[in-house]
């Protein structure tokens, strides 16, 4: 060890690891179904992606965690994203590609991906 | 990137009760689901609630299992891991609100109270892994102390902090470290005394269990105030676990160039090395535990000389407690007065005790200095079990005396405790009910210190001997009232003349007892009865016949033959063969059994 930039670079590389631990009480949740209906329509990938992508943009005090069924089977896999003092928002559907975009999208600069939820998935919706 | 943490203590306290089979069990589960490269199992250390280990900790969503066995791991595996339901029936009850709500932990009687320094990382980070404890601000104290501050400065912020010795007596640390810093020598060394022996205390053992780096760092940066260039760890063979986790912190330290040559550039060098102590409790005293880093027979010898001038191998030396430690790298990065602000004007900071005895949550705690005894016992420590009292509480082991139930809301620090009789101790907190006998308390520590005795100096190695002869004489029923004015006298001499500070505070149990509990005494030797009913001697166990049903259960399972009587009639005990063992009394269930 020569210098504090030398350590400061391994703190930072491994904050990433330890930051979960401290989440528990974050503001904004993103809960990814994970029940039987939602593994088998591929929510461990979109799952997976978010954890990637809030990581990669370095969102503290956003938690990524799972949740059961949520009753809407024929949409999963459901995402649902809550932030407190505003309307809790689903998307339904979901891929690792359409993950990448809501996060940047929603949680990073606050629009939420209509075409993405589920008033514009419900049928007879079109 | 995982998605999902999994931290399951691997202090001693759950290590014994099988967390290294549920960490097997758990990698194995999950390579089964295919989930390892998305969940991480970690082994932390300790997170203080030992009465309900082992633990588990899930993150992100912080779910606290509590009493996990091997068999549950599936379940919490195929059913949080997999597919995000929490197994609510293995949650710390504490923590349950409703069907569908948990509280955090944090919020918990338990740890609401609790205030983390010298913890601060126990149950958090793998202590395994340095790249944790950076993550954490580690070795940030020290590349600021070694980068921004002159030796003199690190010394004037410990000594602005307030810090006192964490091992018992409470000598300022920045005292110390300005005395041995003053003294010019070619070779200085910087010691870390983790030879914790005091029965019921194990604070030092988890510190090092669960966040060893902390010390080495601090010990690097009391090299650094005071000019030396080696330190030790003199740390008791009987604790494993804590000296294979200081090993690899020292191996991996040394990787990151943390420890060793010209650290941070700064032309300071500093190593550590551990030397293993052989479990003698005189050790813990600085002169004994120097005399045995040298490789001789562990004795103390006469201060001064102070290890400050001369200490390990005739070098100036300072020699810290682990807790002690443990607190500096935060004094630095945080500053002497965020530590000033926290606990009383005359002992700053925090204080880790482990709770044992009698008490629901059984663990480590950590509370601001100035905490009343009420509020770690009845609140954090979720008061006494089992409808008993509280009587009592002893704290600083075989050294410390008791604090009566009338003094519960004394507030805990070192100068208030010396005040009342006992002393804080390195931190064991004793809690006592009504079943419990003062004297056969007093008489159960003076046997330690009569063990542990090294036998250099006379009045330890012979008055402590006498001490318990003399109780053991009154809790067998055959005390005299002189006994009792022999006792007291012999206690101050004993006090008064010991070479060290085992002898010295040998006698603090019997004194103390006898300052709140001189009643109890004075019941053994007059009435020759044990008012708590646990002295043996003093103790016969009767059947009341109008509550004995007959039943035959006693007599069945009496190990002696010494309870007789017919079917559905009153039986009785001789009392010539009963050997008071108590299984009479456990089985009935009529409360028949009394002792008298």
């Amino acid at each position: 060890m020569k210098s504090l930039a030398e350590l400061q670079a391994i703190r930072d590389k491994a904050r990433a690891a330890v930051n979960i631990r401290e989440n528990a009480e974050a503001e904004t949740r993103v809960l990814v179904g994970m029940a039987t209906c939602g593994i088998a329509a591929g929510a461990r990938p979109v799952l997976n992606a978010f954890v990637e992508e809030v990581n990669k943009r370095g969102l503290r005090d956003t938690m990524v965690t799972q949740t059961g069924c949520i009753g809407i089977c024929q949409y999963e896999p459901v995402v649902e994203i809550i932030t407190p003092g505003k309307e809790k928002v689903t998307y339904v559907k979901m891929t690792a590609e359409k993950a990448v975009r809501v996060v940047n999208d929603h949680l990073v600069n606050g629009n939420v991906v209509t075409e993405y939820t589920i008033g514009a998935n419900a049928i007879g919706a079109k | 990137m995982f998605r999902s943490n999994v931290l399951v203590c691997g202090g001693t306290g759950c290590t014994s009760s099988n967390s290294e089979l549920i960490i097997d069990k758990l990698n194995e589960e999950i390579k089964a689901q295919g989930l390892d490269k998305e969940v991480n199992v970690i082994r932390t250390g300790c997170f203080g609630l030992c009465a309900l280990g082992p633990i588990m900790v899930v993150y992100p969503e912080g779910a606290f299992y509590s009493r996990v066995t091997v068999e549950d791991v599936p379940e919490i595996v195929s059913e949080h891991l997999l597919k995000g339901r929490i197994v609510t029936r293995l949650l710390y009850q504490e923590t349950v609100v409703d069907e569908n709500t948990t509280k955090s932990l944090n919020e918990t009687t338990f740890y609401a109270k609790q205030m983390r320094i010298a913890l601060r990382n126990c149950g958090v980070i793998n202590p395994e892994l340095i790249d944790e404890y950076i993550a954490q601000d580690g070795y940030a104290a020290l590349g600021k102390v070694l980068t921004e501050m002159t030796p003199q400065q690190v010394i004037d912020t410990m000594l602005a902090s307030g810090l006192r010795g964490r091992g018992g007596a409470g000598f300022p640390t920045g005292l110390k470290w300005k005395f041995a810093a003053a003294n010019q020598a070619d070779q200085k060394y910087a010691c870390c005394n983790a030879d914790e022996g005091d029965p019921g205390a194990f604070m030092d053992r988890s510190v090092l269990e669960g966040d060893p780096h902390s010390v080495l760092e601090a010990m690097a940066i009391a090299g650094y105030a005071i000019g030396a260039s080696q330190g030790y760890i003199y740390i008791r063979a009987e604790y494993p676990i804590a000296v294979k986790r200081l090993q690899i912190a020292i191996n991996q330290a040394r990787e990151y160039g943390l420890l060793g040559k010209n650290i941070f550039d700064s032309g300071f060098d500093f190593d550590i090395d551990i030397r293993l102590g052989a479990g003698a409790f005189v050790c813990g005293e600085e002169t004994a535990l120097m005399t045995s880093i040298e490789g001789k027979r562990g004795e103390p010898r006469v201060r001064p000389p102070f290890p400050a001038l001369k200490g390990l191998f005739g070098k100036p030396t300072v020699l810290n407690n682990v807790e002690t430690y443990a607190n500096i790298p935060q004094i630095i990065l945080k500053g002497a007065d965020w530590f000033k602000s926290i606990g009383t004007e005359k002992s700053p900071g925090t204080k880790v005790f482990a709770l044992g005895g009698k008490i629901t949550n059984t663990g480590l705690v950590e509370v601001p200095m100035g905490t009343t005894l009420r509020e770690v016992v009845e609140d954090i420590g979720g008061g006494v079990p089992g409808g008993h009292t509280f009587k009592a509480a002893q704290t600083g082991g075989p050294s410390g005396g008791c604090i009566p139930a009338s003094l519960i809301d004394t507030p805990i620090d070192y100068d208030n405790l010396i005040a009342i009789g006992s002393m804080m101790g390195s931190g064991g907190l004793i809690v006592m009910d009504e079943t419990t006998c003062m004297v056969d308390i007093a008489k159960f520590f003076l046997e330690f210190t009569v063990d542990e005795s090294c036998g250099k100096c006379t009045p330890c190695r012979v008055g402590t001997k006498r001490l318990l002869e003399i109780l053991d004489k009154i809790t067998s029923g055959k005390g005299t009232m002189e006994d009792i004015d022999k006792l007291e006298e012999l206690c101050y001499y004993i006090k008064e003349n010991s070479l060290c500070g085992l002898g010295q505070t040998a006698p603090n149990p019997v004194l103390s007892t006898l300052k709140y509990f001189r009643d109890e005494y004075v019941a053994h030797v007059t009435e020759h009865r044990c008012p708590a009913g646990a002295c043996k001697a003093l103790t016969n166990f009767h059947i009341e016949a109008e509550k004995c049903k007959g039943c035959t259960l006693c007599a069945r399972n009496c190990p002696v033959g010494a309870i007789s009587g017919k079917v559905k009639e009153p039986h009785v005990i001789d009392t010539s063969k009963c050997i008071k063992c108590g299984v009479c009394m456990e089985k009935c269930k009529f409360q028949a059994v009394v002792k008298k």
